[in-house]
């Protein structure tokens, strides 16, 4: 209702397609940490546009949002895109200390194995502190833990394909299940939308 | 001191220049990677501690985030890092271990005897457009112990496997700038941008920019088709190298390279002039018209 105030009705007048949206990924728009439901507020509206198209398409297997997308026209899926990638992803400032461990290592440094073709670090393409790069790269940070461990999971099974010349495919078929795991967790810690960014490096 | 140290090699150029710049050329030639000794460096988390240890850490900090820590010393958006993948830890992706351990050395770019320092002042002059740092300065003296760190227990004197990048053979046909374009669209843009300025997020350096201002000067190695070609072919694009063919990287290159950049910071006032003193090779597009444009020539 703040946001109503602040900013009037028109933006944020939700399209009457995301009513059914909003019972698991929140009215915000901000998902379900416990529930592992994602966070949407904030997304690119490209990205979003690709994922309900690929669970329309099965790219992503999902059951529950495969059956969901398959009823979405085009037409609603650009407006429930857009409607997402609009919503203000609320400020919180990062956790302090950071992170520290083997999730922060694989984030930060990656596990090249001491070969440009190893695993590169996550933030290399999702950006610093995973907020997330232009319109393709989506922020990780802050979204549950299980939902990020599920999908390093599912691209290591093929449940979730494609994607940008398929390299979330090869990523992440390259990480253990103590990777995930810890990796899910360093994201799942920060801050979807700090105020200012800690210098990098500084946290050792 | 810098220019003592070059006049005192004045002197063994006369008699070891020719042959220095053929060893220097043949360099990749000379034998495959299958014969030269492996290297691997310590782990990061070895680390040392005390005040050696601080410029270590400091030098890897200024590597990875060269935009942030060494912000005044650079004319463009480009870490170390974005060339020298691992925080210049990789085989084959300019490792710093390699480098470390491989001056002084003859140097054709230059014409003289560099040692590392050089060499160093070097990449922020060209590589990161930016200023001639002296050879004491502290950003200097952080990452030359950063490299002697991960360079701990190489040998002197040896041809490490996996100095610099993979030498690509020759193309099978001649790069091509409207071949180079489509495989940008579909393999780089994605990353670098359609405009090859690299994306920012915060006004941090994610994906570099490949031309235009934020990116490397006409004096960068990178600015040779031959160096660009070998690097993307071995550590292009992040998470899927092998993508690119041999082809497809030095079409590439020569489409990324027909772009303008920063100038030289050797200009002598004219591109033509330049170009014949420091970019008469064929990997070089310095000079080149390309769509119209003189590519070097001062914009007004």
């Amino acid at each position: 209702m703040v946001w109503l105030a602040i900013f009037g009705a028109p933006a944020f007048a939700a399209p009457p397609d995301v009513a059914s949206c909003s019972s698991c990924h929140g009215a915000d728009g901000m998902g379900n940490m416990s529930a592992g439901f994602p966070a949407l507020a904030g997304l690119p509206a490209p990205y979003l546009e690709a994922q309900l198209t690929n669970f329309r398409t099965g790219m992503r297997a999902n059951p529950i949002m495969g059956g969901i997308a398959a009823h979405l026209t085009t037409a609603q899926i650009l407006s429930i895109a857009a409607y997402y990638a609009a919503l203000p992803v609320p400020q919180k400032p990062e956790p302090a200390p950071l992170p520290h461990g083997p999730g922060t290592a694989l984030a930060l440094d990656g596990d090249w194995n001491h070969t440009p073709a190893g695993v590169p670090p996550c933030d290399s393409c999702h950006g610093p502190f995973g907020l997330g790069v232009g319109e393709t790269f989506p922020r990780l940070a802050g979204q549950p833990k299980a939902y990020i461990a599920a999908q390093l999971a599912d691209w290591q099974t093929g449940r979730r394909k494609g994607g940008p010349l398929g390299l979330m495919g090869h990523v992440g078929g390259k990480l253990t299940a103590a990777q995930i795991d810890a990796v899910a967790a360093y994201y799942a810690a920060l801050s979807p939308n700090p105020p200012r960014l800690p210098k990098p490096g500084a946290s050792g | 001191m810098t220019a003592v140290r070059r006049l005192s090699y004045l002197a063994i150029f006369a008699a070891l220049g020719v042959f220095c710049a053929l060893a220097s050329f043949g360099r990749a030639q000379e034998k495959p990677d299958a014969q030269k000794l492996p290297f691997t460096p310590p782990p990061l988390t070895a680390m040392p501690g005390g005040a050696f240890g601080d410029a270590v850490k400091h030098g890897e900090n200024i590597f990875r985030h060269t935009t942030i820590y060494a912000s005044g010393a650079i004319g463009n958006k480009l870490n170390c890092s974005n060339c020298h993948l691992g925080g210049g830890t990789l085989a084959n992706s300019g490792p710093l271990w390699a480098a470390y351990t491989a001056y002084p050395a003859y140097r054709a770019k230059n014409e003289e005897v560099n040692d590392y320092v050089m060499r160093l002042q070097d990449c922020f002059r060209f590589s990161e457009n930016g200023k001639i740092l002296p050879a004491d300065s502290p950003i200097i003296v952080a990452v030359e112990a950063y490299s002697y760190w991960l360079a701990t227990g190489a040998p002197t004197g040896a041809a490490l496997a996996g100095r610099g990048y993979p030498k690509l053979p020759a193309p099978p046909a001649p790069p091509d700038y409207a071949r180079g374009a489509a495989v940008f669209k579909a393999q780089c843009a994605l990353c670098h941008g359609a405009d090859g300025a690299g994306q920012y997020t915060r006004g941090e350096t994610v994906f570099p920019a490949l031309w235009g201002k934020a990116s490397y000067n006409w004096g960068a190695g990178m600015s040779n088709l031959n160096v660009l070609a070998a690097f993307a072919k071995a550590n292009m694009p992040l998470g899927g190298v092998g993508m690119l063919s041999v082809q497809q990287a030095w079409d590439v290159a020569q489409y990324i390279d027909s772009h303008e950049r920063p100038q030289d910071p050797r200009f002598t006032g004219s591109t033509a002039e330049t170009r014949k003193k420091f970019h008469d090779t064929k990997f070089s597009m310095y000079g080149a018209t390309v769509n119209g444009i003189v590519l070097g020539a001062p914009r007004q």
